[in-house]
């Protein structure tokens, strides 16, 4: 099949202004850490570095708890809903006017693709805040009682697969409630939350409402459990959502964790083809794959099995690999070393358990974190690669052959975030949606996300809603 | 004093046939596999009957019982889980004199204080079945999402509950626990209070007797602390209400266990029984579950 070449169409970086060194943005300014070493941030597509990074040690997680303590009972807890809300609308607004910027930041700090930076990260984030801005005056409607009252100081933790977005996610509904807030990004990706803190300052958000403190694990650690907060709200792997529910066993602190998955994403013989194979693309590529609820596991009902396989295939072979910044870059770089290097593992896992391995033909640039998207066939139940989750651009292939079949085998996991469905037949959509055991089932579509719409996962993907009215609750005392 | 089935005779002049009190799982009444039983006084001391003491082994067998109950119970259509539930109500209400005996004996309150918290237990069974069909439309929504999508959240029952029912409410706090689990679909292994147990294993026969399902219910006498630890780390339940436990410690060291996988823990609160028990309870065990399809012609 011959192919038109792209031309490299790169998104301009001069619209960022990186720093070379950034502090913790605690109680309104950005300070040196008492207690902590810089660490450096760099680009995954490049291994450039990007800035140095001040590592939170336990004397300045106690400074923000407190300066967010002292925000909560002096001015954020005693502020009326509406004027809340005006913070918040003043701050999706700066989003939008620097969502350009921001998009860039992330591509380059991630690795994500800009188009997907620029069309799904960015405006999910402005629109998270609008949504939430809105319900700052109008708790009492929430359905969490009559008289809802904020809990105090969150903690919150968020990953390095949607930077800003986990931040927005957290911290929208965290302060519509009338909480204030301490949030530590992840290690690999702390610039754009760092940008947020900017527009914090720009939007005259009261000094101690909002502190963002860098760090790795420890730094986290130290967050979760200081005795000084009252909710903790974290997104990551199930690993760490168990270690942070047995860290808070005991205490008066409520807890939401947004944990692993190992979606599975079932395909019927009816479903039309060609979304279909989209659909499959978008589940398991869309961001490499870093996606907690992405559509790992692919079950096809036998008989269409070999042309779903074929078409799948043609299709992965036209996906681009590249420069994040690059607009017609479909899949952009692996966040980091340690990530490609878990990929890579299981991959091989895959293989050694007997599964059989496809990727298509694609150059990967010799500098920084690559992964070409991959393929397994063949792969059973028991397989690991089938079990555990890889959190990159590797899809398993499954085969069912009735409805019935294809539950069970979507169900046997221990994780319950999301599910895909493709069918022609309405009443088998709403049968397969009843009966799958998953926090979000997506039917005839795949990874959408909308702040109206609460997301969160069943059994060991974790407890609690983000989005909606439900996210609300998760920040309420009632 | 325990409720005998007295006939208007001459003292003496009938020996009563007094009840063995035993687990209820499954749908079944065995003694506890263990052997072992426990001596249940009333609040003076006065020895009452011998409990069955559940063991480890009760426990799981008892979360087998329930798992395998869930798929059906939850698939119920919420109108006929109320239905039930209300039937657990008319069925109770047969049995007062029964229940407010042993509530009376249990809690050592006046037959008159007695016969209030069963009718409040009783008010509650039919609050709570009224709940069934009404929960989906209270607790889940429409979302208006920005794109061509039909997009709505519905309620879900979480799965297995493990309940530490209140050491000291035998009958009110007890249902208060039970209900709210079950109205939505969830399954329950209840471990009862540790010296009042006799009202929990009156209302297992209530439940054997109402249209529940065998399973849905499964209820331990014998000690939380005992039990407890292995219902906390058993991967096979999906939450957990520390209401009987009393101890800080032991609460924590559960709560801790219950995050193996997981669980959705109810942290033991100061509870007032006898007041209006709201949605919180209900919500606990309670999935939301987020459905998207396109919309085009």
């Amino acid at each position: 099949m011959s192919r038109f070449e792209y031309a490299p169409a790169p998104e301009s970086r001069a619209i960022v202004d990186i720093k070379s060194s950034y502090g913790l943005f605690i109680n309104g300014a950005f300070t040196e850490a008492t207690d902590g070493k810089p660490f450096k941030t760099v680009s995954p597509a490049s291994e450039e570095v990007l800035a140095e990074v001040s590592e939170a040690g336990p004397a300045d997680v106690d400074r923000a708890v407190k300066a967010a303590r002292k925000a909560y009972d002096k001015v954020w807890g005693p502020m009326p809903g509406r004027d809340r809300a005006k913070y918040l609308y003043r701050i999706a607004r700066l989003i939008q006017e620097r969502s350009r910027e921001l998009a860039v930041l992330e591509s380059l700090d991630n690795g994500k693709p800009i188009r997907e930076s620029r069309d799904v990260d960015l405006p999910l984030v402005a629109a998270h805040f609008f949504y939430y801005a809105g319900w700052a005056d109008k708790l009492e409607y929430a359905g969490a009682g009559e008289n809802p009252q904020p809990l105090g100081v969150a903690a919150q933790v968020i990953p390095w697969n949607f930077p800003l977005m986990m931040l927005a996610w957290k911290i929208a509904p965290a302060l519509a409630a009338g909480n204030t807030v301490v949030l530590k990004p992840a290690e690999t990706t702390p610039l754009t939350a760092l940008a947020f803190a900017e527009i914090c300052q720009q939007a005259d958000l009261p000094p101690g409402v909002v502190n963002i403190i860098t760090g790795a694990g420890r730094t986290g650690q130290a967050l979760v459990e200081h005795e000084g907060v009252d909710k903790v709200a974290f997104t990551g792997s199930t690993a760490v959502g168990r270690a942070i529910a047995k860290s808070v066993a005991g205490t008066d602190k409520k807890v939401t964790l947004e944990l692993g998955g190992k979606a599975a994403n079932i395909v019927f013989e009816d479903a039309p083809i060609d979304q279909t194979v989209e659909g499959i693309v978008n589940g398991i590529f869309f961001n490499q794959g870093h996606v907690c609820c992405a559509g790992s596991r692919l079950l096809v009902q036998e008989s269409v099995y070999d042309e779903v396989l074929a078409r799948l295939k043609r299709r992965m072979g036209t996906l681009r690999v590249g420069d994040p910044l690059d607009k017609n870059t479909d899949i952009g770089a692996i966040n980091s070393a340690e990530q490609l290097a878990r990929i890579r593992e299981l991959s091989q896992v895959g293989e050694d358990e007997g599964s059989e391995r496809w990727s298509p033909e694609c150059e990967l640039p010799t500098q920084g974190f690559w992964f070409p998207p991959t393929v397994f066939t063949g792969v059973s139940q028991a397989h690991r690669i089938a079990r555990e989750e890889i959190f990159g651009p590797v899809l398993s292939v499954l085969t069912f052959r009735t409805p019935q079949e294809a539950v069970e085998k979507a169900n046997n996991t221990p994780f319950g975030l999301s599910a895909g469905v493709w069918t022609d037949k309405g009443s088998r959509i709403l049968w397969m949606a009843n009966q799958l055991r998953a926090g979000v089932v997506w039917a005839n579509t795949f990874n959408r996300f909308d702040p109206t719409s609460p997301f969160g996962g069943y059994k060991e993907s974790g407890y609690g809603r983000e989005g909606g009215r439900h996210g609300l609750e998760a920040y309420l005392a009632h | 004093m325990v409720w005998r089935p007295t006939l208007p005779t001459k003292d003496g002049a009938r020996l009563d046939v007094r009840k063995t009190y035993k687990l209820y799982g499954g749908g079944a009444f065995p003694r506890s596999e263990s052997g072992r039983s426990y001596v249940v006084n009333d609040a003076k001391g006065k020895f009452l009957a011998n409990a069955s003491q559940a063991s480890r082994k009760d426990a799981r067998d008892a979360v087998v019982a329930a798992r395998k109950a869930f798929g059906g119970w939850s698939a119920r259509t919420a109108y006929n889980r109320g239905q039930v539930l209300y039937r657990i109500a008319e069925v109770m209400e047969g049995r007062h004199e029964q229940f407010s005996a042993e509530v009376a004996a249990s809690e050592g309150l006046s037959i008159g204080k007695a016969r209030a918290l069963v009718d409040a237990s009783i008010d509650r069974w039919v609050w709570y079945a009224g709940w069934a069909d009404k929960l989906a439309q209270v607790v889940g929504s429409s979302n208006p999402v920005a794109g061509p999508y039909f997009d709505f959240s519905l309620p879900e029952a979480t799965g297995v509950v493990a309940l530490l029912a209140p050491q000291d409410s035998s009958l009110l706090g007890l249902t208060s626990v039970i209900a709210p689990a079950i109205v939505s679909g969830n399954t329950a292994v209840v471990v009862t209070s540790f010296e009042r147990p006799l009202p929990a294993v009156t209302l297992g026969e209530v439940m054997a007797t109402s249209d529940v399902p065998g399973g849905v219910v499964n209820i331990l006498t014998g000690s939380a602390s005992e039990i407890g630890p292995w219902l906390a780390a058993h991967l096979d339940v999906n939450a957990i209400d520390l209401a009987g436990v009393t101890d800080h410690e032991e609460a924590t060291a559960l709560e801790a266990a219950a995050a193996e996988n997981l669980k959705r823990v109810r942290r033991p609160a100061d509870e007032d029984w006898t007041e209006s028990p709201g949605l919180s309870r209900l919500t606990q065990y309670l999935e939301l579950k987020t459905v998207w399809h396109p919309i085009g012609i």
